[in-house]
């Protein structure tokens, strides 16, 4: 068995009624352990609550209740141990693209020949190469998010985190940033956590995938993909691969119907 | 007719531009020089040009110009100066808004020229009163708006810098302060505006120097020639600043135009 390196421990989240109104129980009690170079989709239907544990887990929100262990200590706000993508676009427009990925890297004090080092590499990893020097507006939304991906990555952290971060992309687009990132994870093995509402998108990408109820949100299957490495976009047509998404979209329909009934 | 919203070419626009200037001066002087309007209370277009000259060339009207720039960009600097990175505090940290905000909100509206007087009692009739009446007229109006702006920082971008390893003190000064430096200079361009109808007003009480003042002393002549070249000489001065501000955001912000 692996070394565990995140451990999520009764978290639950629940944000006070607006005006006057019942209070919301975004996250039930919510337990989850990960292994060290494990890369778990988080899966579920919009508004059940995975985003918020992805953001208590980044220390950008604080739970109600238990706590979150990265490496045996307990997270209690935001830290360069703990790389993001989000959803929305969120490179610095006032940076180029190389000064946007050594952001972290001058916030930690490190000398500029190793920054540029270190950028240099990263701009190669998710071929950016000759872009260095744009600003993150010139960049189409797919290359900003590999970007956006490389400057989490410079940081080196302990665990990458990811919020449904090809959502606002196209189909094609986001089949190519899949197959980019699941290149980068197979060299360099990074725990990695990814929330998506995307069936496919889950399974292709994962080792375990968790599935998450509507709200109040908690984890109603914890599903192993024991796909062979390296993936290939061509898998997505296996019978393997068919029957782990048929089985989820029954977990997946369930929840949303429920989520309708409401 | 364009559609709305639809732009124009660069070559209409200034043709649109300068025609409306064209305009304007070919109405002034069929008022005047066609006698629809009498002398007395409105100079037409030629005697305003040759009063003009003669103020430039025989009164020394430059030097007038030259003290009431000193004045505005005086008077301003030092507002922006402290008011700037008050107003980055105040939009940063909230306790610090909640302390200030109210009484800036109410100094906002007490009118510099309501001040005129009281400056005079205070610091005289010297450049000080003058350069008091521009920074009160500034101050308060750059902390507000620069607050503001920096209040409605895009809230993922601090997220973002903060899972990057940014301390506190790093956020605002590497997300809070260059993203909206453009917003700043916008601001200030605005408020540098607003500082000349304040300093022709600290000129016409109490000087004897300055675009105001020669406004004043021609009034007592009558020369309603001088009175437009002057009022017309702070339009284009404002025009120029407005052009050089704009210049200068250009080169200090690619980011924005890319």
């Amino acid at each position: 068995m692996t070394r565990t390196i995140l451990k999520v421990d009764t978290v639950s989240r629940v944000f006070p009624g607006v005006r006057g109104g019942a209070p919301v129980r975004a996250l039930e009690p919510t337990n989850l352990t990960v292994a060290e170079n494990d890369f778990i989709t988080i899966l579920g239907p919009s508004g059940c609550g995975k985003s918020t544990l992805l953001r208590i887990v980044a220390g950008l929100d604080r739970p109600s209740a238990g706590r979150v262990l990265l490496n045996d200590r307990e997270i209690k706000g935001p830290g360069a141990d703990r790389g993001m993508v989000f959803q929305s676009y969120t490179l610095f427009p006032w940076l180029t693209i190389a000064e946007n990925i050594a952001y972290g890297l001058r916030e930690k004090g490190l000398p500029k020949a190793q920054r540029s080092e270190i950028v240099a590499s990263y701009t190669e990893k998710v071929g950016l190469r000759g872009f260095e020097n744009h600003y993150p507006k010139q960049l189409s939304g797919g290359m900003q998010q590999r970007t956006a991906i490389a400057r989490a990555l410079a940081n080196d952290p302990a665990i990458l985190l990811l919020d449904e971060p090809f959502g606002a992309l196209d189909n094609q687009t986001r089949s190519l940033m899949q197959e980019l990132l699941l290149g980068i994870w197979e060299r360099e093995r990074k725990t990695v956590l990814f929330v998506t509402h995307d069936i496919e998108e889950s399974i292709f990408l994962a080792s375990r995938v968790i599935v998450m109820t509507a709200r109040p949100g908690r984890i109603k299957a914890d599903i192993p993909v024991d796909l062979p490495h390296p993936r290939h976009y061509r898998m997505k047509t296996s019978p393997e691969f068919s029957s782990l998404k048929a089985q989820l979209t029954e977990e997946i329909r369930a929840e949303a119907l429920q989520a309708e009934a409401h | 007719m364009p559609r709305p919203l639809e732009p124009v070419s660069q070559g209409t626009r200034v043709v649109l531009g300068i025609s409306f200037f064209v305009l304007f001066v070919a109405a002034w002087a069929v008022a005047t020089l066609g006698g629809f309007v009498s002398k007395t209370f409105l100079a037409d277009p030629i005697t305003m040009v040759q009063d003009g000259w003669l103020l430039l060339t025989r009164f020394g009207f430059l030097s007038d110009i030259g003290i009431t720039v000193w004045r505005v960009v005086g008077g301003f600097v030092l507002a922006a100066l402290f008011a700037v990175p008050i107003g980055v505090m105040m939009g940063a940290y909230k306790p610090i808004e909640a302390f200030l905000e109210p009484f800036v909100s109410f100094a906002r509206y007490l009118p510099a020229s309501a001040f005129v007087p009281l400056l005079i009692l205070w610091a005289g009739i010297g450049e000080m009163q003058k350069l008091l009446v521009i920074f009160i007229g500034s101050f308060f109006q750059i902390i507000l708006m620069v607050a503001v702006a920096v209040g409605n920082t895009r809230r993922d971008l601090v997220e973002a810098a903060y899972t990057l390893g940014s301390s506190d003190t790093g956020v605002v000064k590497r997300v809070l302060i260059p993203a909206n430096a453009p917003d700043i200079a916008e601001i200030l361009r605005l408020v540098l505006g607003w500082a000349w109808t304040y300093v022709i007003v600290a000129e016409l009480i109490g000087s004897s120097s300055g675009i105001g003042h020669m406004i004043i002393d021609s009034q007592a002549l009558l020369a309603t020639g001088q009175m437009i070249f002057g009022i017309i000489v702070i339009g284009i001065i404002g025009l120029i600043s407005d052009f050089l501000f704009k210049a200068l955001n250009r080169v200090l912000f690619p980011w924005r135009l890319a």
